[in-house]
C-alpha cells in the first residue's frame, strides 16, 4: 500500500495503544425507524471482534457506518483515530483504501474478471502490471482459487465469490478488515473454509478485524482456533484454550447487549443472552 | 395508491434538485483534479460515440428527406420549390440536427447509463467501488460526462451532414431539382449564428443526457424492478430537458445573433 497520511497515523496509533475502531453513542434510523440506539465500543488493534445478534438489528448498517458508507444521525465515529465527520470525501476516500471490506453478497464487479477484480485496489493505486499479477496469484493463494483467475464472477459459486472478495479486500493488506457475514448462506463445508480463511488472516497478517456472523457455531469455532503454520491449517487451540484477541459484540434491537470476552459471553447471567447463546 | 402532502412533495423536489445539482457539480469539478480516469473516459467515447453513429446516420439521413418532402409541397404553392435546399439545411443545422441527434442518443445512452449504474448499485457494486477507495462520481460519472458531451459534438455534425444529404437526394430524385442548386442555396442561407447555434446546443445535451442518466443510475433503489423505474425516469427526464433547454439556448441565440 503506498505511504499516505493515514499509514502514519495507523503506525502512531498502534505505538500509542490507542484503539483502530471507535464508536461513541451512534444512532442512526431510516424512515422513523431507529436502527441504531447508542451504539459504544471500540476495537483494539489486533483485535478480532465478532459482530453477533438476531437478522435485522443493524449489524450490516455498523459496518457501512465503519467504513463511512453512511453517516450516522448523531454520535461519532473514529477510525484510526480520526473522526469521520471531520474527514472530507477526499480524505474518506484515502481512509477507505486502509481497509478491506468483504460483503455480504460479495459485491463483485461482474463487468471484470477474477484478476481485474482482486487486482483492483492496486490497478488505482497504479502499481507495476508484473507486480500486480504476482500479488493476484499470491492472495488467489492464499484463499485457493489460483485456477479460477480468469473466470467471471458469473461463472463462480457462492462460496467461491465470497473468497474472491476475501481476496480483494486484503490484496491491499488493510491495517482493518469488515467481514459482513461472510459465512452466510454458505453450506458447511464452505463455511469452515471461509473460518479458516478468518483465522489465517488473523493469525498470520495479524490485521484488526470486524465480522459479522449469525451462526454461533462459526463465532465459536472462530474464538477456539488457530492457525498452524507448520501444518497449513486450521487446529482446535489445545486443552480447551481460547483466541484472546478475539472479542465479542451482541446487538438486539439495534442497541448493544453485549460487550466482553468469549468466556464473559458463555459465562453470561443476562436471560436473553442465555436464550440467545443455547 | 398513496397521495402525498404538497409540503412533503415540494420537499423531495427540492432535494432531488440539490442532489442532482451536487453530483453535476462534483462530476464537473473533477475533471480538473487528479486522479483522471482517462482510459475509462476513451471507452466511453467509443461506447457512446461510435455506438450511436448508426441511428444518429439513419435517423438524420430520414429526416432530411422527409424535410425535403414536406417543404417542397409548401414552396411549392409559393413556386419557391428551389429554395427547398435552403429551407433543409437551415432546419437540420439550427434545430433538427442537434434536437433529433439529443433524443436519440438519450434513448440509447442516458437509458444505458441509468441501467448499468442502477445495476451496479442494487448489487452493492458501487457501495464496494467506494469502500476500495474509488471515488465513483469520479471514476463513472465524469468519463460519461466528458464523453457524452465530446462525441455528441461531432454526432449533431455527422447528423447535420446526413441530413442535407438526405434532402438532396430526395430533391434530385424525387423532385427533379438541381442538386448543386440544392447545396449553393443551402450554403448561403447559413449564417456564422445559424452554425454557433447548432453547435452550442449539443453541449447542453450531452451535459444532460450525462448527468441525468448517471444521476437515476446511481440513486436506483428497489431491485430490478427500481432499474426498470430508474431507466424509464432517465430517458423521459432527459427528453423533456432536451427540448426545453434547447427553447431556452434558441431564445438565447436569437438575442445574441437576432434570427
Amino acid at each position: 500500500m503506498a505511504d499516505t497520511l493515514v499509514s502514519s497515523q495507523i503506525s502512531e496509533l498502534i505505538a500509542a495503544g490507542k484503539p483502530m475502531l471507535e464508536f461513541d453513542n451512534v444512532s442512526i434510523g431510516f424512515e422513523g425507524n431507529q436502527v441504531l440506539v447508542g451504539v459504544t465500543f471500540s476495537v483494539a488493534h489486533g483485535e478480532t471482534r465478532i459482530l453477533l445478534g438476531p437478522a435485522g438489528g443493524g449489524k450490516s448498517v455498523l459496518m457501512k457506518l465503519a467504513n463511512g458508507l453512511i453517516e450516522p444521525d448523531t454520535g461519532e465515529i473514529r477510525v484510526f483515530g480520526r473522526s469521520l465527520k471531520e474527514m472530507t470525501q477526499r480524505e474518506l476516500f484515502e481512509m477507505r483504501a486502509h481497509i478491506g471490506m468483504v460483503f455480504q453478497e460479495s459485491a463483485l464487479f461482474d463487468s471484470l474478471n477474477v484478476e481485474d477484480n482482486v487486482a483492483y485496489r492496486l490497478h488505482e493505486e497504479h502499481v507495476d502490471p508484473v507486480e500486480v499479477h504476482e500479488r493476484v496469484v499470491e492472495v488467489l493463494q492464499f484463499v485457493e482459487l489460483e485456477k479460477a483467475i480468469d473466470k467471471f464472477p458469473a461463472e463462480l459459486s457462492g462460496g467461491m465469490r465470497r473468497r474472491v472478495s476475501i481476496a480483494r479486500a486484503i490484496i491491499s493488506r488493510p491495517d482493518l478488515i469488515l467481514y459482513d457475514s461472510p459465512m452466510g448462506g454458505l453450506d458447511p463445508i464452505t463455511s469452515n473454509t471461509i473460518i479458516e480463511l478468518v483465522v489465517k488472516q488473523r493469525d498470520v497478517s495479524h490485521t484488526t478485524c470486524l465480522l459479522i456472523t449469525h451462526r454461533l457455531q462459526d463465532a465459536f469455532t472462530l474464538a477456539t482456533h488457530r492457525y498452524n503454520l507448520q501444518k497449513l491449517c486450521m487446529e482446535s487451540i489445545p486443552d480447551g484454550g481460547i483466541a484472546t484477541e478475539t472479542r465479542f459484540l451482541v446487538l438486539n434491537e439495534g442497541k448493544v447487549v453485549f460487550d466482553g470476552t468469549t468466556l464473559e459471553l458463555t459465562h453470561t447471567e443476562d436471560p436473553w443472552l442465555r436464550r440467545y447463546i443455547e | 395508491m398513496r397521495f402525498i402532502s404538497p409540503e412533503a412533495y415540494a420537499k423531495t423536489l427540492v432535494a432531488v434538485v440539490q442532489d442532482y445539482s451536487l453530483l453535476c457539480g462534483r462530476a464537473v469539478a473533477n475533471i480538473f483534479s487528479h486522479p483522471r480516469y482517462i482510459a475509462d473516459t476513451f471507452t466511453q467515447m467509443d461506447s457512446i460515440g461510435v455506438g450511436s453513429l448508426p441511428i444518429v446516420v439513419l435517423t438524420g439521413f430520414f429526416t432530411g428527406c422527409v424535410l425535403a418532402l414536406q417543404a417542397a409541397v409548401s414552396l411549392k404553392t409559393f413556386g419557391a420549390v428551389n429554395m427547398t435546399g435552403e429551407l433543409v439545411t437551415l432546419s437540420m443545422v439550427k434545430e433538427l440536427g442537434p434536437v433529433l441527434t439529443g433524443l436519440m442518443v438519450s434513448g440509447r445512452n442516458a437509458s444505458g447509463m441509468a441501467s448499468e449504474l442502477g445495476s451496479m448499485k442494487v448489487t452493492e457494486q458501487i457501495d464496494a467501488m467506494r469502500a476500495l477507495g474509488t471515488d465513483p462520481i469520479r471514476k463513472l460519472v465524469t468519463p460519461r460526462l466528458v464523453a457524452t458531451v465530446f462525441m455528441l459534438f461531432f454526432l449533431t455534425i455527422i447528423s447535420d451532414a446526413c441530413g442535407i444529404a438526405g434532402g438532396a437526394f430526395v430533391s434530385v430524385t424525387m423532385l427533379k431539382l438541381n442538386g448543386g442548386n440544392f447545396f449553393h442555396t443551402g450554403y448561403l442561407s447559413l449564417v456564422h449564428g445559424d452554425i454557433v447555434e447548432g453547435l452550442v446546443k449539443p453541449l447542453f445535451s450531452g451535459f444532460i443526457i450525462a448527468t441525468i442518466g448517471c444521476y437515476y443510475g446511481l440513486k436506483t433503489t428497489g431491485g430490478t424492478r427500481g432499474v426498470g423505474r430508474s431507466t424509464t425516469q432517465a430517458v423521459v427526464a432527459s427528453s423533456v430537458l432536451i427540448i426545453l433547454v434547447d427553447f431556452l439556448v434558441t431564445q438565447l441565440m436569437i438575442g445574441i445573433f437576432g434570427r
